[in-house]
Formats: structure tokens, sequence, C-alpha cells
């Protein structure tokens, strides 16, 4: 078996107060770094942990228990400040509702701005254009308008879409599939089906345990930055719904 | 950190790049980040791109009037508003490459914290924006310079594109820096546009640099020449200003009062910005790591 995701015993760790003025900052400095110019907060506490190529993972928890935070590190938007994180291909992050769209472009320019960002060619993009746009749902008039008037359904739809398309090697996915409409929903479902059929690496963020049962076969819990809980998914939906 | 050979061979650190060296590979994305700013500026204006001919049109006119005619500062320098013109044009194409490149972190926040790709990126797509926006200037100075008899020869074509490279080099180095800095200080931005209001006067835009000779220590003669800016300048009057009629007549076998030994100062300015560059890059790509979470 080939590893896809490799966490090894990654600290993170965030400042809650962090835009200073330099006046403060060297007023800080002068009077001898009296006081705590700011707070620290442990969001993932030497988390370890690996997934298998092809695997589909649910990563569970309370809010605040740092499942954002793991998957921002996997996807090289934050980076650790201690421990490694290595992944194998490309990776497709679907973490916060339009992520890598920019609301002054159009649908259709937001495609290639999204799609280039997650790593495909400009003919990639071109040649899976019209599946992209279909699988949306998108309506004609809509695409080639600037996304800044979608609903944050629209938003989603399209943002899946795109990372569906994109035949990364780990799909990552947070909590917005709770966004989109029950139809859409289910099409998401029957999609992340078929990726995992066709040997994708999933990691998938969710507070619908049900959902998260039929799409994922094991399941990791973390709480308050540590992982509690890594198992069959059905071992991992039976913590949560004891604790809850 | 440990090494990283602790993570298995086939497995790649993600939001590493090899930061500028990556930046020709993801020119697809870089044309669409230029396209994205272009139309972010012009948002909601008819004119749009003509009104950048407009400005610097109107502006070299009433320079022209004013500080030729009235001022009477053609009389010392002949040409005065195509020295005065092909300097400023560096000086403009300076402050834009700065000044966007500082901000360029900061504007595309939204990029920067939600998704991953190269952010070196932004800065770079600051300078072609910077450079569609020289474009109109270069056009307006050129009409002037072939109304005033310019004639040039490779040299001089050399030294304009020179002029470029230069302010380009030093320009994104100092961006890189402060665009870094911008994240973690907002005043960052402050603190480069007193800069630039600066750097408009320190190098010889509107007054030649003789007159700076006469004022400066000979002992420090070498820090003004050493500054790139200055030499970009000096390289511009040399392609643009130099080769029209009335400076032939006036200095016909010499550079008159531009800096001399020009070739040898610009190459030493040419290197310290490539230095600068590179010290550029290192400071951005230590703090990089803190982008996301800072903004
Ligand atoms: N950029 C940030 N700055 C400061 N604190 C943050 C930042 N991002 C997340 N946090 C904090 O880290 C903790 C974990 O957040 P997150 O990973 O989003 O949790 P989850 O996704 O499990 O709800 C939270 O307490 C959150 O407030
Ligand atoms: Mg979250």
């Amino acid at each position: 078996m080939t590893r896809a995701i490799v966490v090894d015993q990654v600290v993170k760790q965030f400042t809650l107060r962090h835009t200073w003025s330099i006046k403060e900052y060297v007023v800080w400095n002068l009077t001898g770094r009296g006081g705590e110019l700011k707070d620290t907060f442990l969001a993932l506490d030497d988390v370890s942990l690996t997934v298998e190529q092809g695997e589909s993972v649910g990563l569970l928890g309370r809010n605040g228990s740092g499942k954002s935070t793991l998957l921002k590190l996997i996807s090289g938007v934050l980076r650790p400040d201690r421990g490694q994180v290595g992944v194998r291909g490309r990776v497709a992050g679907l973490i916060e509702v339009g992520a890598g769209f920019h609301p002054d472009l159009t649908g259709r320019e937001n495609i290639y701005l999204n799609g280039s960002i997650l790593g495909m060619t400009e003919r990639d993009i071109t040649a899976r254009l019209d599946e992209i746009i279909a699988f949306s749902e998108i309506e004609g008039r809509f695409i080639d308008s600037e996304v800044k008037f979608y609903s944050s359904g629209m938003f989603l739809r399209l943002a899946f879409s795109v990372a569906a398309h994109s035949h990364p090697d780990v799909f990552l996915i947070d909590e917005i599939l709770a966004v989109g409409d029950e139809p859409f929903q289910h099409k998401c479902l029957e999609r992340i089906a078929e990726l995992r059929k066709e040997g994708q690496t999933l990691v998938i963020v969710t507070h619908d345990l049900n959902l998260v049962s039929q799409v994922a076969e094991r399941g990791i819990v973390l709480a308050g930055g540590k992982t509690v809980f890594d198992g069959p998914i059905e071992g991992a939906v039976g913590r949560l719904r004891g604790e809850g | 950190m440990r090494a990283p050979d602790s993570v298995e061979p086939g497995l790649i650190i993600p939001g590493r790049s090899n930061g500028l060296l990556d930046v020709p590979r993801w020119r697809f994305l870089l044309s669409l980040l230029v396209k994205k700013e272009l139309r972010v500026r012009y948002r909601g204006s008819a004119l749009g791109l003509l009104w950048s001919y407009v400005k610097p049109g109107v502006q070299l006119i009433v320079y022209y009037i004013a500080m030729g005619k009235f001022l009477g500062l053609e009389r010392g320098i002949p040409n005065f508003v195509i020295y005065l013109f092909s300097g400023m044009v560096i000086v403009n194409f300076f402050g834009e490459v700065f000044g966007n490149t500082t901000k360029s972190i900061v504007v595309n926040a939204d990029l920067v914290k939600k998704i991953y790709l190269p952010r070196e990126l932004f800065p770079v797509a600051s300078v072609w924006v910077a450079f569609i926006h020289l474009v109109p200037q270069l056009v307006v100075l050129i009409i002037a310079a072939l109304i005033s008899g310019w004639r040039p020869g490779l040299v001089n074509i050399a030294a304009i594109l020179g002029a470029l490279i230069l302010t380009v080099l030093f320009a994104l180095g100092l961006g890189l820096m402060f665009g870094a800095f911008n994240v973690l200080f907002r005043d960052a931005e402050n603190f480069v546009e007193l800069i630039l209001m600066m750097a408009a006067w320190v190098s010889p835009v509107l007054y030649t640099w003789s007159h700076v000779a006469s004022v400066l220590p000979d002992s420090l003669d070498w820090v003004y020449k050493l500054y790139p800016i200055t030499q970009a300048v000096e390289l511009n009057h040399v392609g643009f200003w130099i080769p029209t009629s009335a400076v032939q007549e006036r200095y016909p076998d010499s550079t008159g009062p531009l800096i001399d030994a020009l070739p040898m100062w610009a190459g030493a300015a040419f290197v310290i910005s490539v230095l600068w560059l590179v010290v550029g890059q290192a400071v951005f790509r230590r703090l990089e790591s803190r982008f996301a979470q800072e903004l």
C-alpha cells in the first residue's frame, strides 16, 4: 500500500491577536517586552495520521476541534509549527465556500481561475468546461455573469463541480456540503461514490453523521486538537453520538 | 524542523514552492490574475484604458508650457520636457510596481488564506499590471520624442530596456519584502508611500546630475550613483533624450550633463538590484508560512 497523506507529530498554534501597528510593536520592544502582546492557542496538538491511497476518511469532531485547520495544513494553505505533512500528488481542497473564486470575474472565468489554481492546464479546463458547467447546474445566463451575484448554493455547486472534475490525487472536502440543497447534495454524494470507485483518496469533514457513514470507511475523531479515535467509521460515529 | 527525509520519497510537502523560479510554470494562472486585476481596476469606467493615454498626454503638455516655457528650464536643458518625462516615466513605473506589490498579498487575502497557490504570483502579477500602465506613458513619450527629432540607435534602445529591467528588479525586490511586512504590519503601506514620495525627488528627474555633483561631497558621490533608480533614470535619458536633435547639437560627442562612466555605474546598480531581489525573495519566503493565518 502507498501512503497518500502523512501527518507526522504536527503542532499548529495560532496567535489570537495578529495585526499590530509598528508603533505598538516598537513600544512593546522598548518597554522590555512587558506583558502579553499576543495570546496563543493550540489548534492542533501533536497530531499524527496516515491515509492510504484510495482510502476515504471521515474527519469528525465538535466545532473548534481543529478539523479545518488540519485540512488547511494538508492542502498547504497553512504550515505546521512543528512536525511534518506530506502528500502524494495534487491536492484539491473544498475548504471554504468561495475559496479560489473572484467576485468580479464571471462564472466561466472563475472556472478557469479555480481550475488552474487546482493545477489543471488551460487545455484540461477547456476540454472539461461543458461537463463542469452541466454538473454545476448553473443556467446559461448566470455562467457569464459575475459570481458576486451568485447565491452561496450556486457558489458551492460551481466550486464542487470544478474540484470534482480536476482529478486530484487527494480530495479534501470541508463542511461545505451542508450549504447545497437536498438534490444537489445527493448528486455530490453520487459523484463522491464514483470518485471512490476510481480510487480517489478522500478526506471529508461533516457534521452529518448519516452522510459520513455512506461515504467513508474510516473515521478519525478530533477533540481539542488531538486525535481521540481512529478506526472504522461506525466506531467514530458511535463515539460522537455517545458524546453528543 | 526535522530533516525532509523523514517524509518518505514521493511525498511532497504541501505549501512549499521554489518561489519566483516556479512562476513560469504557472503562467496561465498568472495571466488570469493580471486580467482580474485590470478588471477590478477599470470596473465601472467606460473609457477604461483610454484614460491612461489622456492623463500622461495632458501632463506632458502642461509640463512643457509651465516648466519649459514659464519657468524657463528649457534654456538650461535642451528639450527639457523629454528630459523630464523620460525620467518621470521610470519613477512612475517604480512607484507602481513597488506600491502594488506591497499591497498585493493583503489585497488578495481571500485567495491567500483559503487556497494554496505560490504566493509570489501576486507580486509578479502586479509587475505585469504596472507594465500595462506604463505602455501608454511610453507611447506619449515616444510621440513627443519623435516630434523633437528622436533618432535612436541600438545603444539607445538597449538603454531603455536596461532602464525597465533595472527598475523591475529593484522594485520587485523591495515589493516582495514590503508586501510580506504589510501582512504583519499594515502600516508598511504608508511607509512605502513615504518612500515613493521621496523617490521622485532623489533621482535626477527635475534636475541634472551636475546639480547634484556640485552640492554632494565627492566622497559621497557613489552612494547617489549606486541607487538603482538613479541609474534607470539616466539610462532612460540615454534612450529618449540624448538622441533628440537639440541635444545632439548641444553635446555632439558626449552625454552632456548625465552621469559619467554610465555603463560601469549602471552595471553596479544592476548587481545591487539582483542582490536586492534575492534578499526580498528570502524575506518573503521566511514570512510566507504565516500569511494565511495573519490575514
Ligand atoms: N487564523 C486563525 N487565527 C486564530 N485562531 C484560529 C485561526 N484559524 C482557526 N483558529 C482557531 O483554531 C481552532 C480550531 O479551528 P478549526 O480548525 O476551524 O475547527 P473546526 O473546523 O474543527 O471547527 C478554533 O478555536 C479557531 O478559533
Ligand atoms: Mg471547520
